[in-house]
């Protein structure tokens, strides 16, 4: 496969200014880099991206996911290292973000198409298609600063993708407008991947980049832990979330209390019909008490998450040492396939995770009736 | 990520060049990638011109009072309070506020365009020095809108121009173009590192106005005392003298004063250069400007891989 984006090496440093050292007068009085700290923001990092291929960015805030993704686009350069771009590359670190407000739809469109390197004349072609995606046809004539937050990112998400760029580097900008645009652009990123483009795509949303990518790496302050297939990077990603030691810094220090240290079912296998029930035995390990919720995560072959359930609902109390919980799922309503559970427990305010194991088990569910979709869904019918 | 590349015909990309992004770029690809850009630069220069005129009922208009008041304040002062008698002293101020106009335009409002642009430089690519050439652009719309009004002031006043020299004016705008472009990209680069260079700037434009021969007459003033001692040449150093000495040339004329002292001695407003050597002055100064434009590209493509994270 060739491959179009080919990052060998990359360093970035970025100098922060301590204090106010922004004038001559401070840089004549306290000549040398005495005031500055640099901050290794990337550090070797080196992949690359074939054509056609759809790669994820994880990593949390400030570890350098945007950084990388600005010097994919030309917005930065890097310290040290080479990026190589084969083809034409639309990067989008922000919807609208060549807009100027005073000047109307129409006149952005060419403006910011005009930045992403687009000729007037085909700007000419498909402006038809951009205002139709962006579905302002009323509005395209008044200024973009009478738009909406809603409208404006999709305007700018319109001309993105109607620029027919071989590469979308996009960062974290999917996460725009009401549902049903999201659904719009989402569906309009899965065409893109039909039509063999390259997506580079950032996201904090480790679902996202499950259900859309083929592959993802994994940043951690500034160093790539993981290039792999998206399951395994997500769940590199979301253990390292925990402050699990990990195969490149073994050195820091474990913050992890609990631990998923096994599941099993009673029965031994994980194969069951649709409709009926199964009971999950988690093992535990904790250093000391913790109290949290329990929740468990399905997801699909195609890495979609299918559910999850509502931690409030299943608080437990977890003393020190090893200990097992039943976990039961009175009925599994889904459709035959392979799924994969992830099993956790959260804080008891559900927003961070105390414990986490991706695909701790995998669920063979088999289902001999003939209806289709998702879920099997049941029907009553009786004359009324 | 299954690799049958067949599916897609139409993305190819055996025979497309591999663009290498780290590496600094050369002068000449540089150059290339602006050219490649120039309709952005259009985009930019009109929507500039109409972001300014689109809420103000009198539109373009209010570009030309403040040009306008300020020659009406120098002619207020030089001609009827200091009474310099000079004769049309309206052309000759305005032929030479023209260049003036035009050069500070360019000079001040491009060394504030990336700081003040900073949402775009941060967030798209594309050649920075667009944003610097956009200004010069716009200062261009300008001045042949002043240029306008001056032709209409002079068809009003009866005041031809020197037909004969108006082939020299295309020569000294373009020597005007490539100096302000060079210290425009010089100082936008230098004001993302040192935002005191636009403080410094201002002053220092102002300073400049005053050693350039827009408001009194060289050769009145300055001419004789320098050549009194051997050193006209330090006058000339200001490059923006010669152009100025142009415009006033081919649009004032050659226009001699009696003086209004006992002998009745004439005294010449302009210096009896011939053609040739304005030709040769011009030439000069635009071979100076390119070289000044290279130099301040080569500056600003040092500086520019930084200017993200400065700003």
């Amino acid at each position: 496969m060739d491959s179009v984006i080919d990052v060998r090496n990359i360093y970035k440093e970025f100098r922060l200014h301590q204090g106010r050292h922004k004038n001559l007068k401070d840089r004549i009085l306290h000549p040398g880099q005495g005031n500055v700290k640099e901050l290794k923001v990337l550090n070797d990092v080196s992949f690359s991206v074939g054509a056609g291929e759809t790669v994820g960015v994880l990593g949390r805030n400030g570890s350098g996911k945007s950084t990388l993704l600005k010097c994919i686009c030309g917005v930065l350069q890097p310290s040290s290292g080479e990026i190589a771009i084969r083809g034409s590359l639309a990067g989008l670190l922000e919807l609208g973000a060549g807009f100027q407000p005073e000047l109307s739809g129409r006149d952005n469109i060419y403006l910011s198409a005009s930045m992403l390197g687009l000729s007037k004349k085909t700007v000419d072609a498909v402006f038809d298609d951009i205002v139709a995606f962006s579905e302002l046809e009323k509005f395209i004539d008044s200024p973009v600063k009478f738009y909406s937050s809603g409208m404006y990112v999709r305007l700018g998400f319109a001309v993105a993708v109607n620029s027919d760029p071989d590469i979308l580097v996009v960062d974290e900008v999917l996460a725009v407008g009401d549902e049903r645009f999201q659904a719009k652009c989402m569906d309009r990123i899965r065409q893109f991947q039909a039509e063999g483009r390259t997506i580079l795509l950032v996201s904090h949303s480790a679902d996202q980049v499950r259900a859309l990518c083929d592959r993802a790496i994994v940043l951690e302050k500034g160093r790539m832990i993981s290039d792999a297939p998206a399951g395994e990077s997500v769940r590199v990603f979301r253990e390292h979330l925990l402050g699990q030691p990990s195969m490149s810094d073994s050195a820091a220090p474990s913050h992890e209390t609990v631990r998923v240290t096994s599941v099993a079912t009673t029965s031994g296998q994980f194969a069951v019909r649709t409709g009926s029930s199964i009971s999950l035995e988690v093992s535990f390990e904790a250093l000391q008490p913790a109290d949290g919720c329990a929740v468990v995560e399905i997801v699909n072959g195609r890495g979609e998450l299918i559910a999850r359930t509502d931690p409030s609902r299943n608080p437990i109390s977890l003393s020190r040492g090893a200990q097992t919980f039943s976990f039961v799922l009175p009925v599994v309503p889904f459709l035959d396939g392979t799924y994969a559970l992830n099993i956790g427990v959260t804080s008891l305010e559900g927003n961070s995770r105390l414990a986490w194991k991706e695909q701790a088990a995998q669920l063979e569910v088999t289902y001999d009736g003939r209806g289709a979709g998702l879920v099997a869904l049941s029907l009553d019918v009786h004359p009324s | 990520m299954s690799s049958e590349s067949s599916d897609w015909p139409r993305r190819s990309f055996h025979e497309r060049p591999a663009r290498v992004l780290s590496a600094r770029q050369s002068l000449r690809e540089r150059i290339r990638s602006i050219w490649a850009a120039r309709e952005l630069l259009l985009y930019l220069i009109t929507a500039d011109i109409k972001i300014k005129y689109k809420n103000s009922a009198l539109g373009m208009v209010w570009s030309m009072v403040a040009p306008a008041m300020q020659i009406g304040i120098y002619f207020l002062v030089f001609q009827v309070i200091l009474k310099n008698g000079v004769p049309d002293y309206v052309i000759m101020l305005w032929s030479g506020m023209l260049v003036w106009h035009f050069f500070t335009n360019v000079v001040t409002n491009s060394t504030s365009v990336i700081v003040q642009r900073s949402g775009i430089v941060k967030k798209v690519s594309f050649p920075r020095e667009i944003l610097t050439l956009s200004i010069v652009g716009t200062s261009v719309v300008y001045f042949a809108i002043q240029f306008g009004v001056l032709a209409a002031l002079m068809l009003l006043l009866g005041h031809g121009p020197a037909w004969s020299l108006v082939w020299l004016l295309p020569l000294a705008f373009l020597a005007v173009v490539l100096l302000a472009s060079a210290l425009g990209i010089f100082f936008s680069a230098i004001n993302v590192y040192f935002r005191d260079t636009g403080h410094m700037v201002d002053v220092g434009i102002n300073l400049w106005f005053w050693l350039t021969p827009i408001v009194y007459s060289y050769e009145r003033t300055v001419a004789p005392t320098l050549h009194a001692h051997g050193l006209a040449w330090l006058y000339l150093l200001n490059p923006v003298t010669p152009i100025v000495l142009t415009f006033q040339r081919v649009l004032y004329g050659d226009v001699t004063v009696v003086a209004n002292t006992a002998d009745h001695a004439t005294l010449d407003v302009l210096p009896h250069w011939s053609a040739a050597q304005f030709a040769a002055l011009n030439g000069i100064l635009i071979g100076i400007g390119v070289v000044l434009c290279l130099g301040a590209m080569h500056v600003f493509g040092r500086l520019q891989g930084n200017f993200a994270e400065e700003l």
